[in-house]
């Protein structure tokens, strides 16, 4: 797939940045002057370090003579290497430390420092706003995917698996940019302007800890292509751990039930010790990194320090400048300490945004059509044309169907379970497309349409009543959230909502949500049947509408729910017979084939299946 | 706000959490101190070292001396990565296991608890918990093994050595020291409630987009993914804000730490200068000083990592504990009591749920005897539904009892109350996995000859002797593939195979038609001679079939005898069996 390799992903986080360029780029500019002022630093205190050095030799030597004659005496007594040593410092004999020119190099590098530091807090700064909005807009860009992956796609996808991509691998996306941006820039930065320094001061030396470059890069290399494996399984079973919580927790209750504990533990705990195994050895293989590099870095320090030892001794540099070198190596080979230390978070973000990339190269549903069409007015007449639809590839559900249904007509849909009845609403709503033939609306082909056009003129109360986190009243009201208080109650009446809701602790402010175990899946019914009685819509499915609904409320409800058909053509899909009685049509299913179609007295007078569903 | 941090530091020890959790790994984290030790201390060693060659090798011009002690840096920056890697490669196993360890426990405490406090964290909530928090509590850990102690031997050792080297340059280190500790306590104190507010704000990313996800449909149907998007991005703006301050106030820190630590690498010039000059300090032992000094720097980098972990693990520690702190409403007995063969008594059972007034249950009394079978009748909101979760003792009664073979279900263990009672829901819940495991979940030793004899009665034979692979046909997410008809027949089959004394069956009819139903129903009858039934239904139709039907009215019983019995007493029940259209339909009439 494309854009799910480690390359890719690095590529295309890198291309998440660009609305954020004017901010990086100020960033760079900073990291350019605070890379500077950290140049400037090290080499103005090496410049008191040869002050100091100066006035610790020249306090000592004999203030009679000059510079030169000092070395001369030197050279005389044999004490050659000394000579030279003396001759790179700018000391006066009899004189101490220059204190006033000491004062003044400390003030510089103190306003150095102090001009660095505010740099570098205003580049973090910009940087953490950039990293921000990158991952608010990257969280924005996966909820509106989201909303686009054909349904199919929710069949086939554990819910706790898209939770974990958007939730747990964003999360370490974001700490990973966080650590890594602001760090990564700057280090890069100081370790490419060092190495002018270093080599304009000495070649050699610098060419000493350049060797540290190659050997850094080829263990990272090696380390970080294996750890990324490992860590693309460490998110992988962080996934995959969340969707087993996700599905117990909601089938807790049952769960309980069942006491079916110890058997969920043990699927639990096999998946639990597999990440946790994932976790030890990408931890393991990066914990390599940081030490490996130290030891390479440090091997480099040790050179120079052999080396600058050796060119002091030969009077080729100074001492003040040696230690200025050394200071410059650390400067190096620090960053690159750090880096290593971030090298392993860098693969594990680059695992969860490869995981963040496939969610977002999912298949999506066909897009609306360019020009959609719509029916001038929407009275309800809906037409199948030789429908075909199958969910499985091999195994087809509807055959060929054809179907005209006139406007404020009552369709009944009866069949056997598995016939596909809700099928047919399915493909109405444009949950899923027809495989082929045509769907239409007032004579419009509903693939013509927008999806959001033609679903807001159907109302469908669906077979598993959804409640989401909300009040009672905020439930009844989705999808029409423009409806007033005594509109939402008229519904709840209506619905038989009203009934029970009194006995909840809070009445209509009462929140629920769809895990709640308050209320009985009747009563999670009925506020979902109430939600259909805010909608104007023209065409309206009722599957299973009041299948968990004693039959009392429903009588009750029934009356209510005529006045709602009243006008609008519906589709009923029901086991009880009563609503199927008064049916303008009666389509009997069976496997995806309409094997009969009538009124309920034709159909039982022609005592076929429908008489036999009757009479079994 | 040190108050506050204390507080912190307080909650996690008082609590034990780490410590009872990291105990089973004492002896790792020991050897894994014991590495880090001999790190730092060869960390430490190589600017004494460095000072040596300067004083000895550089100023006096000695290149043997070079060569030897350069030699001896390079045996010691050897010995340092080898314990390094060690102490890296304990660390992170120590890790991984402390995150299984806590994951599980989490995982366990959340089944043991009842529906009450699973409804009041909040599934999405638990999730994030056993997931993303346990994450964070496990990389504080990490951190600790692999940086903090590291940082905190090596700042310490480095001012230390500093003290012992020149005893008023030293201090001027310790000074440095104790002004970055200052700042690290404030960080911890000002981003701990930020992290808690992105925890939360997780919760609510879960939470919202668990609902797109499960209630996609509905969203699609009713054409609300604007406003859907809108609480997304709402929540998404919620955790913006924390998440930005914390980046800032990491910058800040890095910034802060920088400048003192280059203030301070100036004063010590300049100081040191001034002693130089006055002959009571080497130049070599102040380079040397420089050069703890950086050592410390970078200890200090690396403290920066450490503290946003530390920060956010502090208030992931506490969302764990407080999941683990929870005890289940339910508790369990501490004897379980033998039983018999399914005597089902419910005693003036009383029942409100908290909070609210009106009670679901007033005063019911009922018995179902082995072999029999009781209808429970009544409208939506009767309290049918809660009954059943009383017999299964999902919650407890706040008055009267259930009595199972004579002994109240408090003081049976669950283990005992799932072996005796068998319930089949009104919602049916299948989990990914074969039709096999699914089955298995009831009943995990039934033999296949068994499971097809139950699904035989549960009418579920045909339909999975024609899927594909037949019991190892893998279903779909919660047997999302399947009609709610075969679901709720295969949920009635995995009952069924556990063989209970007492079956409740809660509604469980309602997605099948008529015909299934019946064919069902005359199964079941044959199926279940000697067990204790307790139904619920709609249809009455059903209910006809029972020996007793007992009618409940808002909570509590308005009848209790045959159908005949009830036509002639209870007016409730009348108006029920008036109220269906279909009691009188031949369909029905012929079970009657």
């Amino acid at each position: 797939m494309p854009g799910t390799t480690k390359d890719g992903s690095a590529r295309r986080l890198f291309a998440t940045f660009r609305p954020q360029r004017a901010a990086l780029i100020g960033a760079l500019l900073l990291a350019l002057v605070s890379t500077g002022t950290s140049l400037l630093g090290p080499y103005l205190l090496g410049l008191a370090t040869d002050l100091i050095a100066a006035g610790m030799v020249g306090r000592t030597l004999d203030p009679a003579l000059s510079k030169d004659q000092v070395l001369a005496q030197l050279r005389g007594q044999g004490d050659g290497t000394l000579a030279n040593v003396f001759s790179t410092m700018d000391l006066v004999p009899g004189e101490g430390v220059d204190f006033a020119k000491l004062a003044t190099v400390v003030l510089a590098s103190l306003v150095v420092f102090l001009v660095g530091g505010l740099c570098l807090w205003l580049q973090g700064r910009v940087v953490a706003l950039a990293v921000q909005r990158v991952l608010f807009d990257l969280r924005d860009q996966v909820d509106r995917k989201l909303a686009r992956l054909p349904l199919s796609y929710y069949d086939r996808t554990p819910p706790g698996e898209v939770l974990s991509r958007v939730t747990s691998d964003v999360d370490n996306l974001q700490q990973t940019l966080q650590l890594t941006v602001g760090q990564t820039v700057n280090m890069l930065f100081a370790i490419l302007s060092v190495l002018v320094v270093m080599l304009v001061l000495s070649p050699t030396l610098a060419l000493l800890v350049l060797i540290t470059v190659p050997m850094a890069g080829a263990l990272w290399f090696l380390v970080g292509k294996k750890a990324g494996a490992r860590f693309a399984a460490q998110w992988a079973g962080t996934g995959a751990i969340t969707a087993r919580v996700e599905e117990v927790y909601s089938a807790h209750n049952l769960v309980r039930s069942f006491r079916r504990e110890r058997q969920v533990r043990a699927a639990f705990d096999k998946e639990n010790a597999a990440l946790a195994e994932a976790e030890r050895e990408a931890q393991a293989l990066t914990g390599l990194i940081e030490p490996s590099t130290r030891f390479i870095t440090d091997f480099a320090y040790v050179l120079v320090a052999l080396f600058g030892a050796a060119r002091v001794a030969s009077g080729s540099m100074s001492l003040g400048e040696v230690l200025a070198f050394t200071q410059y190596a650390g400067m190096f080979t620090r960053p690159m300490v750090v880096l290593a230390g971030v090298a392993g978070q860098l693969q594990s973000g680059l695992a969860s945004a490869a995981r963040i990339f496939e969610l977002m190269d999912a298949e999506e549903q066909r897009p609306d059509p360019e020009n959609p069409d719509r029916p001038n007015w929407v009275r309800g007449r809906i037409k199948f044309d030789r429908v075909n639809f199958r969910y499985v590839p091999d195994v087809p559900l509807i055959r060929d169907l054809s179907l005209i249904v006139e406007p404020g007509s009552l369709v009944a849909i009866v069949g056997s379970t598995g016939s596909g009845k809700t099928t047919l609403g399915n493909l109405l709503m444009r949950f899923y497309e027809v495989d082929s033939g045509h769907i239409l609306l007032d004579g419009v082909d509903i693939a013509e349409m927008t999806r959001d056009e033609l679903r807001s003129q159907i109302r469908l109360v669906p077979q598993d009543p959804w409640l989401f986190h909300g009040t009672v009243a905020e439930n009844i009201t989705y999808g029409s959230p423009d409806a007033t208080r005594d509109e939402m109650v008229a519904a709840a009446r209506a619905a038989g909502v009203d009934r029970f809701v009194q006995g909840l602790p809070d009445g209509y402010d009462t929140v629920l949500n769809d895990d709640t175990t308050t209320i009985s899946a009747g009563e999670k019914q009925l506020i979902t049947l109430a939600r259909a009685f805010l909608s104007p819509a023209a065409v309206l499915i009722l599957d299973e509408a009041t299948s968990s609904i004693d039959t009392r409320t429903e009588a009750y409800v029934q009356q209510a729910m005529g006045r709602l058909r009243n006008g609008r053509t519906s589709f009923v899909i029901a086991h009880r017979l009563s609503t199927v009685r008064m049916a303008d049509v009666i389509l009997v299913l069976d496997r995806g084939d309409i094997v009969e179609r009538g009124t309920h007295d034709e159909l039982i007078a022609a005592g076929g299946v429908y008489a036999g569903l009757h009479g079994a | 706000m040190i108050y506050r941090l204390i507080m912190g530091w307080t909650q996690a020890v008082l609590t034990g959490f780490l410590r009872a959790y990291l105990r089973p790994y004492r002896s790792g984290i020991a050897i894994i101190a014991v590495l880090q030790l001999l790190q730092t201390v060869c960390i430490l060693l190589l600017p004494t070292l460095n000072a040596i060659i300067i004083d000895k090798g550089v100023v006096e011009g000695r290149m043997s001396w070079i060569v030897s002690v350069g030699i001896a840096m390079a045996v010691v920056t050897g010995i340092q990565v080898t314990v390094a890697i060690s102490a890296q490669r304990k660390g992170a196993a120590v890790s991984a296991a402390l995150g299984r360890d806590l994951r599980a426990a989490v995982f366990g405490r959340v089944l043991s608890l009842s529906a009450r406090e699973v409804d009041r964290f909040g599934a999405p909530s638990l999730i994030t918990r056993t997931v993303n928090d346990v994450k964070q509590a496990q990389s504080l850990t990490l951190t600790l093994f692999d940086t903090a102690l590291a940082t905190a031997i090596l700042s310490l050792g480095g001012v230390a050595l500093a003290v012992t080297q020149d005893f008023w340059l030293g201090l001027l280190l310790v000074a440095m020291f104790l002004v970055v500790c200052g700042c690290i306590g404030y960080m911890i104190a000002t981003m701990s409630p930020l992290f808690e507010k992105l925890q939360t704000g997780i919760d609510l990313i879960s939470q919202i987009l668990r609902e797109q996800i499960n209630g996609a449909r509905i969203v699609r149907a009713s054409v609300q993914q604007e406003r859907e998007h809108d609480r997304f991005a709402a929540a998404n703006s919620f955790i913006f804000q924390p998440s930005l301050r914390v980046g800032r106030l990491m910058t800040t820190f890095a910034a802060m730490v920088t400048l003192v630590t280059n203030v301070f690498m100036t004063a010590l010039v300049w100081f040191g200068g001034r002693r130089v000059d006055g002959g009571s300090l080497q130049l070599g032992t102040l380079s040397a000083l420089i050069g703890y000094l950086t050592l410390i720097v970078l200890a200090m980098v690396m403290i920066l990592v450490v503290i946003t972990g530390l920060s956010r693990a502090f208030a992931s520690v506490r969302r764990i504990t407080e999941v683990l702190d929870s005890s289940p409403s339910v508790p369990e007995p501490f004897r379980t009591r033998a039983a018999g063969s399914g005597w089902l008594e419910v005693r003036n059972v009383h029942f409100a749920h908290p909070g609210s007034e009106k009670p679901v249950l007033n005063g019911v009394t009922m018995t179902a005897r082995p072999g029999e079978t009781v209808a429970l009748v009544g409208g939506t909101g009767s309290g049918k539904s809660t009954l059943l979760n009383l017999i299964m003792r999902q919650y407890d009664v706040t008055g009267g009892a259930v009595l199972v073979d004579g002994a109240d279900v408090r003081d049976l263990g669950a283990d005992r109350i799932g072996t005796l009672v068998g319930v089949v829901p009104q919602t049916t819940k299948l989990f990914s996995g074969t039709v096999r495991a699914n089955l298995h979940f009831g009943s995990p030793d039934a033999e296949d000859s068994l499971m097809w004899a139950a699904l035989r009665i549960a009418q579920a034979a045909d339909f999975v002797a024609a899927m594909p692979d037949g019991l190892d046909t893998e279903l779909a997410q919660g047997g999302r593939s399947l009609s709610g008809g075969q679901r709720q027949r295969l949920a009635i089959a995995r009952t069924l195979l556990r063989r209970p004394h007492i079956l409740l069956l809660d509604d469980c009819f309602a997605a099948l038609d008529a015909g299934t139903e019946a064919r069902l129903r005359a199964a079941l009858r044959e199926a279940l001679i000697g067990t204790t039934v307790v139904m619920t239904s709609q249809r009455i139709g059903a209910v006809l079939e029972a020996d007793r039907i007992v009618v409940l009215d808002g909570g509590r019983v308005a009848g209790n005898g045959t159908h005949d019995e009830l036509m002639a007493q209870s007016h409730v029940y009348r108006e029920i069996v008036q109220s269906q259209p279909l009691g009188r339909e031949p369909v029905d009439a012929g079970h009657d």
